[in-house]
C-alpha cells in the first residue's frame, strides 16, 4: 500500500504567507518521497508550520473540521469517519497516523479549499488544535495509560481535556461515558453527545479524576464516585448488540468489515460525528462497511509460506480489545515489542497484558525489546520463542497462518519489510 | 493469611491505584519463582477500598499517579492501616516501588504545589518536592554490599526526592539515572525486611536475586532456579543504561508549555512509512 501527500495548486482564498507557506510544503514533501524518505506529509507540514505558524488555524478555517483524539482507537476511528463523510464529497484527512500539528497542517494543505476535514489528534496536543481550528465535532475515545515516560500522568490529559472545552461554544464533544477520565475531561463542554461504547480497561480509573475518591464499576457498565457525584451520564446514544441507537430509540444496524468489539464502539462514535455534520446514518453505514483494513492493521500478508494477519496494539487497554480478535488455539502469535518515542520507553506495561490468555499456543518474541516479553511470557508460563527480527519470527512460528500483535513502531517497521 | 499448609501469600496491594506501571508484575514474580521449586505461592490482591489482610508473608506496593497515591496513603495509614507495620514486626517482607516507597516514609508530597501529606511511617525517609526535571530514563543501582545483590536495573518515572534517615539504610548507590534525587546519589530505603526502591521495569523481573532475596527473608534457603532469559534482559539493559539509551533528560509534550517544535521529539511526528 503506497499512499501519498499530494499538495494541490495553492489556494487563492488563504493568505499569502499561508499560500507560500502550503507551496514549500507540497515542495519539501514531494522531494522528501522522490528522496525515498516516506510519505513526506510531516516534513512538508513541518516546512509549513516554519513558513507560517499560524498555518493550522488559516487552513482549517471556513471548513467543518472534526477531531478525534483519546488513547486507543484513534486512526480507526478516523478512517471510519473519513470514509463517512467521503459519502458526500472530498474529504481532508490524516489518515496515516500523522497527528501532531505538522501532519494536521500537511492533511488540510492537501485537496479543495472548504472540504471537511476529519483529523485524528494525539491526546496531548488536543488543547492547541482544538484553539487553532475551532473544530464543529470533537470525538473523545477513551484515556489510559500509554506512553508514561512521556504522558506520565493519564488525569493531567483528562484536565487539559478539561480547560480546553470548559466554555467553548460552537463544538459538540461526542465523549465516550463509560470512561470516566474522559466523563472528566469532557464535562466541561456545553454541548456534549454521550456514548455508551463500552471500556473493558478501567484500571487507570479507580481513583475518582475529581476528587481522588474510590470509583466503583458495576457489571453492567455502570460507575459512580464514592465521594462525590463524578457518575456515569445519562447516555444520548448507546452501542447494543452490534447497532447504534439513539436517545429516541432509532437503531442503526452497524456492519463492519472490521473485527472485534472495539471496532463497533469506534464505528459509534464515527457514526454519531459523522450525523452531526450531517451525514445520512444509512450510507455513513454502508461506507464504513467497506473499510476492511487501516494503514495495513487487519490486513493479511504473505512471509514465505505462512499468511500473517496483523493487528496492532500497544497498551494494555488495547492488548485486551485484541484477545477478543485472535483467532483460537493452536494458531501461533508473533508478539513484536519495540520502545521507541512513539511506543514510550517504559515497555513494563507488558506486565499489565494479562499474557496468561495466551497459554496453549506458541508465541514467538520479537520486536528490539523483545528479551521484555520473553522474560514476561516466561513468568506468564507461555510456551515460546525469541526471535529479535520480526520476519524470522514469523517464519519461527512454523504455520501457515499466525496472528501478528505489533506496537506502534514495530509494526511499522514490520509493514515496512514487507512492503 | 499463611495457612497450616505453608502457602505463601504474597499481597499485592491497590493495584488499580499504584498499578501505574506494571509493578503488578513483582508479585506475579515472587508467586512464580515459588511455584518453580515446589512451593505452593498465593497472590492475594486487595483492590482500593478493600481490608489489608494481616498475616500474609510478603506486602508489594507500586507506583502510581499523584491523586490514586494519596488515596492509597489515606486507606494504609491509621486508623486501619497498623496492619501493613504488625505484619512487619511479625516478619513479613516489603516490597515497595516509586510512589509505595513514598508513601512507607514519614511524609510525601503531590500536586503540581507539592501538598504534604503523611506517609505511614513504616521507615525513616521523607519525599520532598524535587528540584530539577522529573527523573525518566535507565537505572542502575550498585546495592549496599549488606544486601549481597548483583547490580540492580530497573525503568524510573517520577518527580519527588527521596531522603533517607538515620534509622534506615540507602538501598544502594546510583550508577546510572537519578533513583533518590536528594543530592546523595542514593536510591531506595532498606531497613530490615522492608525494601523500596524506584526502579520499576518491574524490577523483580529485571533483577531475580532481589526477588529471591525477599523470598528468602521468609521461606530461607531456595534452590537455584533457570534463569537466562532473565539474565539476558539484565545484560541487555545494563548495557543499554550504559550506553545512555532510554534517558529522557526533560518534559515534553505537555499542554500549556507551547514549546515551538517539541513536536519534533513527541509521538508519532515521524513520517508513516506506507
Amino acid at each position: 500500500m503506497s499512499r501519498q501527500t499530494v499538495f494541490s495548486p495553492v489556494r487563492a482564498s488563504l493568505p499569502p504567507r499561508t499560500r507560500l507557506a502550503a507551496g514549500v510544503g507540497g515542495a519539501v514533501s514531494g522531494l522528501s518521497r522522490r528522496l525515498g524518505r516516506g510519505g513526506g506529509s510531516v516534513i512538508g507540514g513541518r516546512a509549513i508550520l516554519v513558513v507560517d505558524p499560524d498555518a493550522l488555524r488559516r487552513l482549517a478555517a471556513g471548513r467543518a473540521v472534526a477531531l478525534v483524539s483519546g488513547t486507543n482507537g484513534k486512526t480507526t476511528t478516523t478512517s471510519l469517519l473519513a470514509a463517512a463523510l467521503a459519502t458526500t464529497g472530498p474529504v481532508a484527512t490524516n489518515v496515516l497516523g500523522a497527528n501532531l500539528p505538522p501532519g494536521l497542517a500537511a492533511a488540510l494543505a492537501v485537496g479543495p479549499a472548504g472540504v471537511p476535514a476529519a483529523l485524528e489528534v494525539d491526546e496531548a496536543w488536543l488543547g492547541r488544535v482544538v484553539d487553532a481550528t475551532a473544530p464543529k465535532a470533537v470525538a473523545l475515545l477513551n484515556l489510559s495509560r500509554d506512553q508514561l515516560d512521556r504522558n506520565n500522568e493519564v488525569r493531567q490529559l483528562a484536565a487539559t481535556w478539561r480547560r480546553t472545552f470548559g466554555g467553548r461554544a460552537g463544538t459538540t464533544v461526542v465523549a465516550n461515558a463509560d470512561d470516566p477520565l474522559v466523563v472528566w475531561g469532557a464535562g466541561s463542554a456545553p454541548d456534549v453527545r454521550w456514548v455508551g461504547a463500552g471500556q473493558p480497561w478501567t484500571m487507570d480509573a479507580s481513583g475518582c479524576p475529581r476528587c481522588g475518591g474510590r470509583i466503583r464499576f458495576t457489571a453492567g457498565g455502570d460507575w459512580a464516585c464514592g465521594s462525590c457525584d463524578l457518575r456515569r451520564p445519562d447516555l444520548d446514544v448507546r452501542l447494543q448488540d452490534g447497532a447504534v441507537v439513539g436517545s429516541d430509540g432509532r437503531r442503526t444496524e452497524l456492519r463492519l468489515s472490521l473485527p472485534g468489539r472495539a471496532n463497533l464502539a469506534n464505528a459509534t462514535m464515527a457514526l454519531t460525528v459523522a450525523t452531526l455534520l450531517g451525514i445520512d446514518s444509512e450510507r455513513a453505514v454502508a461506507a464504513m462497511a467497506d473499510v476492511a483494513e487501516v494503514v495495513g492493521r487487519y490486513a493479511t500478508v504473505r512471509v514465505g509460506g505462512c499468511a500473517a494477519r496483523l493487528l496492532l496494539a500497544k497498551n494494555p487497554a488495547g492488548w485486551l480489545e485484541v484477545f477478543d480478535v485472535l483467532r483460537p488455539p493452536p494458531l501461533p502469535v508473533v508478539v513484536a515489542i519495540n520502545a521507541h518515542i512513539a511506543d514510550g520507553k517504559d515497555p513494563s506495561w507488558l506486565w499489565d497484558v494479562p499474557f496468561e490468555r495466551l497459554a496453549g499456543r506458541l508465541v514467538v518474541a520479537t520486536g528490539e525489546r523483545s528479551r521484555d516479553l520473553a522474560v514476561r511470557l516466561h513468568y506468564a508460563g507461555v510456551e515460546h520463542r525469541h526471535q529479535p527480527d520480526p520476519v524470522a519470527a514469523i517464519a519461527a512460528a512454523g504455520a501457515e497462518s499466525v496472528d501478528v500483535v505489533a506496537n506502534y513502531t514495530s509494526f511499522q517497521a514490520l509493514r515496512a519489510r514487507l512492503a | 493469611m499463611s495457612g497450616p499448609d505453608s502457602t505463601v501469600t504474597v499481597a499485592l496491594l491497590f493495584p488499580d491505584l499504584l498499578g501505574t506501571y506494571g509493578d503488578s508484575g513483582n508479585a506475579v514474580v515472587l508467586a512464580q519463582r515459588l511455584r518453580w521449586r515446589g512451593l505452593a505461592s498465593e497472590v492475594v490482591t486487595v483492590h482500593s477500598g478493600e481490608p489489608v489482610p494481616a498475616g500474609c508473608q510478603i506486602y508489594v506496593v507500586g507506583g502510581g499517579e499523584d491523586l490514586p497515591q494519596v488515596l492509597a496513603a489515606r486507606q494504609l495509614g491509621p486508623p486501619a492501616g497498623g496492619v501493613l507495620q504488625q505484619a512487619v514486626d511479625g516478619g513479613a517482607a516489603v516490597l515497595a516501588v516509586c510512589a509505595g516507597l513514598q508513601i512507607l516514609g514519614a511524609s510525601f508530597v503531590y500536586g503540581p504545589d507539592g501538598t504534604e501529606a503523611d506517609g505511614l511511617g513504616l521507615v525513616d525517609c521523607v519525599t520532598r518536592r524535587g528540584i530539577g526535571p522529573r527523573a525518566v530514563g535507565e537505572i542502575v543501582v550498585d546495592p549496599v554490599g549488606e544486601l549481597g545483590l548483583p547490580l540492580l536495573t530497573g525503568y524510573e518515572n517520577h518527580a519527588g526526592a527521596t531522603t533517607v534517615g538515620s534509622g534506615a539504610s540507602a538501598a544502594g548507590r546510583v550508577r546510572h539515572g537519578v533513583g533518590n534525587g536528594d543530592g546523595s546519589g542514593t536510591d531506595g530505603v532498606w531497613a530490615g525486611r522492608v525494601f523500596g526502591t524506584y526502579l520499576h521495569g518491574p524490577v523483580l523481573a529485571r533483577n531475580p536475586a532481589l526477588a529471591d532475596l525477599l523470598l528468602g527473608w521468609v521461606v530461607g534457603a531456595l534452590d537455584p532456579l533457570d534463569d537466562r532469559e532473565q539474565l539476558a534482559l539484565r545484560e541487555e539493559r545494563l548495557a543499554a543504561a550504559a550506553g545512555g539509551e532510554g534517558r529522557r533528560p526533560r518534559r515534553i509534550g505537555r499542554a500549556g508549555g507551547a514549546e515551538r517544535g517539541a513536536w519534533r521529539r513527541g509521538a508519532k511526528s515521524s513520517a508513516p512509512i506506507a
